[in-house]
């Protein structure tokens, strides 16, 4: 198993009152509750956590992309990307964005992975995105043409990085004379591409199909719900005629690590539950604008999203789902390979920092997990879950 | 007599629509909550009228086609049904979305319109005047919203949807939102070329609209050469609801004064 330290950089500075007055911490919520003080100390602060993370022992940092909300402060992850390519020197550097269909021309995204990837001489992974359904409401993008444009733009990107230039690209909604992406990405044909979502089928068909192969994450959901995904991608490559392996699948969830399981709950909960209450509040209408999900799966996700979305959570609520990892690293390395062991992922993509949790206790539990945790998988191979049809 | 549901086909597009009454023919486009059920309003104007009321392309009980991207599409569809239909001196009318694509169709060609009745027209923008975000409201703000008199509302809500309604209901949004998200309910363009609308054209506006501010009547008025606004008092942004007589009888003098 890889490990991956995810980053959200939320505000964590948000006063908790907000909620009083606003009905989330997205689209909405005024910017004069952020104070540009404490985001430039919030911001080197994480930075530091990240590139920490490199030098303990994660494989990989990840940065994310939103927009106008406390949640995370990334809408450009290419500025965080960069300024980590220079002081990291071993991990791969993931960038969980880009949100492709809230872009008039995908072809920055074409340059900016390439310039990343070649300043880290292929550390580069590439994250492609639809974003979050609040997105569309924050960036004016027409939700109802998310899945078209996501898939036009993602063509536009891998042919800019793969076909001798200039070349000419006709589609709906992109159309260029002279296509002569410079630079062209250190790796060869193209960095490694991921797929977070949140278990939408046409992303997984999508993600899965042999010409692409990429890996699919699957970001903050109950540990049920994984395995139900990562099934799916598995049944869908059977289906196209391969077989997926643990590097096709990963998992991002906020990840807590402490001496005892006792301590580790006590230290965490409010962090957590700042987190999910707070950070992560929104009406439907901001999570699934209409066409956001084909009508097919609106309404299993919509039922699926209660748990992740509405009503207070407790960290009991959070632990019992396992959309939260917290404990000792005796119950992480435990947890961890019988998850590992059941639904057969090769990424695990911890979020150490969540919610409003201090930096003193990011670098605890950083550092137990790297020491403790993180060597307990080395050298093992991962295991795959029996196939039930062959 | 009362009305018929059927369909027909028109541009690839299995298309439902209702029918009911005789006389001149009235088409009225729905807004963006849909045509589902014949409502008291059109059974009013039947009396007089031969009412017919499609559902959209991409709405209700009617097929999404592939080609369906913008109103201006849709304008043409609307062209290419009241030939399907044989329909001449056609009083169309339209209600917030539907008004828009009335509109879309009258810059085309209003030779087989003989009136045109805008309600609550989307299709414009007025620079400062800030529409309802209708992709924002929950289902229960969206029905209060709609109305000046919260007893409407109260009464929408009362019964909760089925299952079919539910779907309905978000098939309607996403149809919605693929013509009117970006930019929001209304085409750039077609403020420019209202001055070749041409048919008496009839704008009616409630004096309590949340959704689209009755600021818009004046404005599609100083845009459509010749036109009448009228602003019904006590009334939101589904007249053919809260006022159906009163709207079906302005209606009636409006286009019975054009004979």
């Amino acid at each position: 198993m890889k490990f991956f330290f995810f980053h959200l950089m939320p505000y964590a500075a948000l006063d908790p009152d907000y909620d009083q007055k606003y009905n989330s911490a997205w689209v909405t919520l005024p910017n004069s509750y952020y104070d540009p003080k404490i985001g430039h100390e919030l911001y080197n602060r994480y930075l530091d956590e990240l590139e920490y993370a490199d030098t303990v022992g994660f494989d990989g940092i990840c940065v994310n992309e939103h927009h106008s909300n406390a949640y995370g402060m990334m809408p450009i992850p290419g500025v965080m990307a960069g300024a980590l390519a220079r002081r990291t020197k071993n991990c791969k550097i993931a960038v969980l964005g880009r949100a492709l269909p809230l872009l008039n021309n995908p072809l920055t995204v074409a340059e900016e992975f390439a310039m990343l990837d070649t300043i880290t001489g292929g550390r580069l992974i590439a994250g492609f995105v639809r974003g979050i359904g609040a997105e569309y409401h924050a960036w004016g993008a027409n939700p109802a043409e998310s899945h078209d444009r996501f898939h036009e733009a993602h063509d536009l990107i891998i042919q800019g990085w793969t076909r001798p230039g200039p070349f000419a690209f006709e589609g709906k909604y992109y159309h260029f004379n002279y296509v002569n992406v410079w630079p062209r990405p250190y790796q060869q044909p193209h960095p490694p591409v991921w797929i977070p979502s949140q278990g939408s089928r046409e992303t997984i068909e999508w993600a899965a199909h042999p010409d692409r192969k990429y890996t699919y994450l699957q970001t903050f959901s109950p540990v049920q719900a994984l395995a139900r995904y990562m099934q799916m991608y598995r049944e869908t490559a059977d289906r196209y005629g391969w077989q997926a392996g643990p590097e096709n699948v990963g998992w991002a969830i906020p990840t807590y690590c402490a001496e005892t399981d006792e301590i580790a709950k006590r230290e965490a909960k409010a962090h957590i539950e700042f987190f999910f209450n707070k950070l992560l509040r929104m009406p439907q209408e901001m999570l699934l604008p209409p066409g956001y999900l084909s009508l097919a799966s609106m309404q299993g996700v919509m039922a699926a999203k209660r748990t992740l979305s509405g009503g207070v959570q407790t960290i009991d609520d959070l632990m019992e789902k396992a959309i939260f990892l917290c404990g000792s690293p005796a119950t992480l390395r435990e947890k961890l390979e019988q998850y590992q062991a059941q639904i057969g992922f090769g990424y695990l993509l911890p979020t150490m920092q969540f919610g409003t949790l201090p930096h003193e206790l990011v670098k605890k539990s950083t550092d137990l997990f790297a020491n403790e945790v993180i060597p307990h998988f080395r050298g093992k191979a991962d295991k795959q879950p029996a196939r039930v049809s062959a | 007599m009362p009305h018929q549901e059927s369909f027909v086909t028109v541009a690839g597009c299995k298309t439902r629509l209702m029918r009911g009454g005789s006389g001149e023919p009235l088409l009225f486009l729905h807004g963006a909550r849909g045509a589902s059920a014949w409502l008291p309003f059109w059974e009013t104007l039947s009396k007089r009228f031969e009412v017919i009321v499609p559902e959209h392309p991409g709405f209700g009980g009617s097929d999404m086609p592939d080609w369906l991207d913008n109103t201006s599409d849709l304008a043409y569809f609307y062209l290419d049904f009241i030939d399907a239909l044989k329909l001449t001196k056609v009083n169309l009318a339209g209600v917030s979305l539907g008004g828009w694509i009335a509109a879309e169709i009258a810059v085309r060609d209003d030779s087989t319109l003989k009136t045109m009745t805008l309600i609550a027209p989307a299709g414009i923008h007025v620079k400062g005047v800030a529409k309802g975000d209708i992709f924002m409201w929950s289902r229960e703000e969206m029905t209060h919203n709609l109305f000046h008199d919260p007893a409407f509302a109260s009464a929408a809500l009362a019964i909760p949807p089925s299952e079919a309604e539910q779907f309905n209901e978000m098939k309607n949004r996403l149809a919605t939102a693929k013509l009117g998200w970006q930019p929001r309910l209304y085409n750039p363009d077609l403020y420019k070329w209202l001055h070749r609308v041409q048919v008496p054209t009839l704008i009616v506006f409630g004096d309590d609209d949340k959704v689209i501010p009755p600021a818009y009547g004046p404005a599609f008025q100083k845009l459509i050469p010749g036109s009448q606004l009228e602003i019904i008092k006590d009334c939101g942004h589904a007249p053919q609801i809260e006022k159906a007589q009163e709207l079906a009888q302005t209606m009636t003098s409006f286009i019975e004064a054009r004979r």
